[in-house]
């Protein structure tokens, strides 16, 4: 019961978090200022869950395989090489390296 | 563009997400067979609940504390989601309702993916992108459960390097052309770093939000539209 409870409690949670903002503003749209700051939330919560998933807690989970990783997905991005594969290379990269 | 098209846009824009959500699904399957959780629970948590990291967090801290305490930091967690529905909000059309139901695709990868720049979302890739993941999440999940995997697999296939690799093409193709944009990411970065050290992963995500804040002055001329991803 205890499970279940904490597990419909979490989900309900999930869903008014996710409705809050387009049940109170419903049709209207934000003002300039605060579209101009909306529009520099993709950007700034893609490096916040960058360092959040590399770091951890504390920086407790900083990881030299996963940064090495990513920092190779990066570079081969930036070489042309299309998302996907970019991704592929850096996770075999970690794979590779960790089994060394 | 029509939304049929653009779901399948999403979809496969959100293949890389998706495989990496299927890893993580079957982790968390296999942690929560682990964990005495049963068949039933995990599977509903999955299908209904669709959010990775506040069902690790409740995996985690349920067994360890009281359910209010463990409720509240899985809560936490996924507190970002509020600011990114009201970010998505312009995007949507219809009624207060009609408008929620659609914000429930929200979900991280798909946010990015579906967004056109200038705080505009494409909503039909949007869908397209989170059900694929919401497919690969709950099938993950079954997988797991049934399979119960070792714990070290997904890391020593180097599964753990798919979402941050992949959040950090997106944000690499969201500030090329945008100066503004690189800077917000870095203060972004810079106060969920600072504040790991002090805080919860929840607050520190929730805190990098600050960041956006130096979009408040007015630009002398418009962004461009971003590139669409490849």
């Amino acid at each position: 019961m205890r499970l279940w409870g904490a597990i419909i409690a979490v989900t309900l949670a999930n869903w008014l978090l996710k409705a809050t903002g387009p049940l109170v503003l419903g049709d209207r749209r934000l003002p300039p200022l605060a579209r101009r700051v909306v529009a520099l939330m993709a950007p700034v919560l893609l490096a916040g869950l960058i360092v959040v998933e590399l770091a951890g807690p504390d920086w407790d989970h900083l990881d030299g395989a996963q940064v090495l990783g990513v920092a190779v997905a990066g570079g081969a991005f930036a070489l042309r090489a299309p998302m996907l594969v970019a991704v592929l290379i850096g996770a075999a990269t970690a794979a590779g390296v960790r089994l060394l | 563009m029509s939304f049929r098209t653009g779901f399948a846009e999403g979809a496969r824009l959100a293949v890389g997400p998706a495989a990496a959500t299927f890893a993580l699904g079957v982790s968390f399957g296999a942690a929560a067979a682990a964990g005495g959780w049963g068949f039933a629970a995990p599977m509903f948590f999955s299908a209904f609940g669709f959010s990775g990291s506040a069902q690790f967090s409740l995996l985690t801290t349920l067994h360890a504390g009281s359910v209010v305490a463990a409720v509240a930091a899985a809560f936490l967690i996924n507190a970002r989601y509020m600011v990114m529905g009201i970010a998505l909000n312009d995007s949507l059309k219809g009624g207060r309702l009609w408008r929620a139901l659609q914000a429930q695709a929200l979900v991280d990868a798909s946010f990015m993916v579906a967004h056109k720049g200038g705080g505009r979302f494409d909503m039909p890739r949007l869908v397209g992108a989170t059900a694929v993941q919401w497919l690969c999440w709950v099938v993950g999940t079954l997988v797991g459960l049934l399979l119960q995997p070792e714990p070290g697999l997904m890391k020593q296939l180097g599964v753990d390097v798919i979402f941050p690799a992949f959040f950090l093409l997106l944000v690499l193709d969201e500030v090329r052309h945008n100066r503004r944009a690189a800077v917000a990411a870095l203060l972004g970065a810079a106060i969920s770093g600072g504040l790991l050290l002090v805080t919860e992963p929840g607050y520190a995500l929730l805190a990098a939000t600050a960041g956006a804040l130096i979009g408040l002055p007015a630009q002398r001329e418009a962004e461009p539209e971003k590139e669409a991803v490849r």
